[in-house]
């Protein structure tokens, strides 16, 4: 299987195969690529950006996210939990606002202040 | 009364604009950041994806996180910002070398400041499809990547109900994910070119993540529909008679950044016809006008907001060695 390596801008162009349990990478120029192919097999994975609603007039969405992966059968019932959501202001920057997004305990923060 | 008098001026607080005031301030030369939004980050504002600052931060954070950490280091470092004032001229260099710069906002009026050194950091503008002559229709329904990315993103107003991307630049690629996230299909992207022209990574994580086709080598040849867009049909470069109809109603254009340097020309810096940036010597990042240096996507198109801030980093310390302060 052929995967291209999101986790920097190199995009490396991974050759992926199974071997029983192992899992075999070529094509990666750093070590982050097997990680990288490995949970793309296993159990894939993605950052979530979005806007979610705001009360404010100057600013009626502000930029979300997860800090940190989850798994990609999730993102579409987070994302409708986000754009549910309506933030009133003030807000500063990395403030939760959704705690457990994905049943695993990641939250959803904010990225820029809300004033 | 305001203060007028800098020994730096920077017009821009994107990227390149904030690293530049950051690294004059912190030499102590007295710096003002100049934007016409309503806040500093530029472009980062309306990235809300992520992607920034893996070389430069090492961490992968959002454009308006990226961005915060730059204001921070501008702040900290002393730089005064001046946000909502558009720079409407630059004169010509004074018997002291200074340069009085034009600006304008709504609480003030018209006001001028003068500068030392002045570093442009305007960033870019799209390339629109007029720049690219598509037949066909002139409907409702059209927009370039940047401008739907805006839209989208700062003022939360949905583009419309189905898209088709033209063009495979990194704008249209990120759009393509967030259109899909924010409930409205994406039929295709099209590259009249062999290959695509944003990174691959985007290419996965936004087209294949999604299943979304990408037709490369292929043509727009009609866009179609009366008031707003109704279909874009589309043909391979090496048969043009297989075409293809794909309906939607809204068509995002990713087809390239130009720097944006309006106001430069005006203030007699000399462009280079093939990027549109001016011309500067190299390493040292000052125009054909003496004291006017130039750094991010004003002087060239930068695909990462690393290389900008840290080619900004570069140009600072030139125009501080120009005003002897390094
Ligand atoms: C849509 C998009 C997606 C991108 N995605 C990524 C990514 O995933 N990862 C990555 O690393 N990089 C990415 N980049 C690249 C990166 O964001 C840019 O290269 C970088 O941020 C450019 O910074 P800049 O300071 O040169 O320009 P800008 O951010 O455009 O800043 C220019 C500023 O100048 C101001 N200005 C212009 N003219 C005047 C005037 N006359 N008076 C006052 N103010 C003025 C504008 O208001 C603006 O704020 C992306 C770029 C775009 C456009
Ligand atoms: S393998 Fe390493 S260098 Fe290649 S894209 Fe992945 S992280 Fe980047």
């Amino acid at each position: 299987m052929e995967k291209i390596c999101i986790v920097c801008p190199k995009g490396c162009r991974l050759s992926i195969s199974q071997d029983g349990d192992k899992i075999n990478v070529s094509g990666n120029f750093c070590p982050r690529g097997v990680k990288y192919a490995e949970q793309e097999i296993l159990d894939p994975r993605r950052v979530v950006t979005a806007v979610a609603p705001t009360d404010s007039e100057s600013q009626p969405f502000l930029a979300v996210r997860t800090p940190d992966m989850v798994a990609k059968a999730k993102i579409p019932g987070i994302l409708t939990k986000i754009y549910a959501l309506r933030l009133k202001a003030p807000i500063p920057a990395g403030t939760v606002v959704l705690e457990n997004c994905d049943g695993e305990g990641t939250p959803v923060i904010t990225c820029m202040d809300l004033d | 009364m305001k203060r007028n008098e800098y020994d730096v001026a920077v017009i821009g607080a994107g990227a390149a604009g904030l690293a530049a005031a950051a690294v004059t301030a912190k030499a102590g030369a007295s710096t003002v950041v100049i934007d016409r939004d309503v806040r500093p980050g530029g472009v980062l504002n309306q990235c809300i994806h992520n992607g920034f600052g893996l070389h430069y931060f090492k961490e992968e954070l959002t454009g308006p996180e990226y961005a915060a950490r730059m204001i921070r280091k501008a702040t900290e470092a002393g730089a005064i910002f001046r946000i909502g004032s558009s720079v409407m001229e630059i004169s010509p260099a004074q018997a002291d070398g200074r340069r009085a710069l034009t600006l304008y906002s709504k609480e003030s009026g018209v006001e001028i400041i003068l500068a030392k050194a002045v570093i442009l950091a305007m960033g870019c503008r799209e390339r629109t499809r007029g720049n690219l002559a598509t037949p066909g229709s002139r409907c409702a329904g059209i927009y370039t990547a940047g401008l739907a990315q805006r839209m989208l993103n700062v003022e939360g107003k949905l583009p419309g109900t189905s898209a088709v991307i033209v063009g495979s630049g990194d704008i249209g690629l990120i759009m393509a994910r967030r259109l899909t996230w924010s409930g409205i299909p994406v039929k295709a992207a099209v590259e009249i070119q062999p290959k695509p022209a944003g990174l691959a990574r985007n290419i996965a994580q936004c087209l294949e993540d999604f299943g979304i086709p990408l037709y490369l080598s292929t043509a727009v040849t009609k866009i179609s529909g009366k008031d707003r867009v109704e279909s874009v049909t589309i043909a391979p470069l090496d048969d043009p008679t297989a075409e293809r109809v794909i309906e939607c109603d809204t068509i995002l254009y990713s087809v390239g950044l130009i720097p944006e340097n309006e106001l430069s020309r005006k203030a007699g810096v000399v462009l280079d016809p093939k990027t549109n940036g001016p011309v500067v010597e190299e390493g040292v990042y000052e125009t054909t006008e003496k004291g006017i240096f130039a750094c991010g996507n004003v002087l060239h198109v930068h695909g990462l907001a690393d290389q900008a801030s840290e080619e900004a980093e570069r140009c600072a310390e030139s125009a501080l060695r120009s005003i002897g302060m390094r």
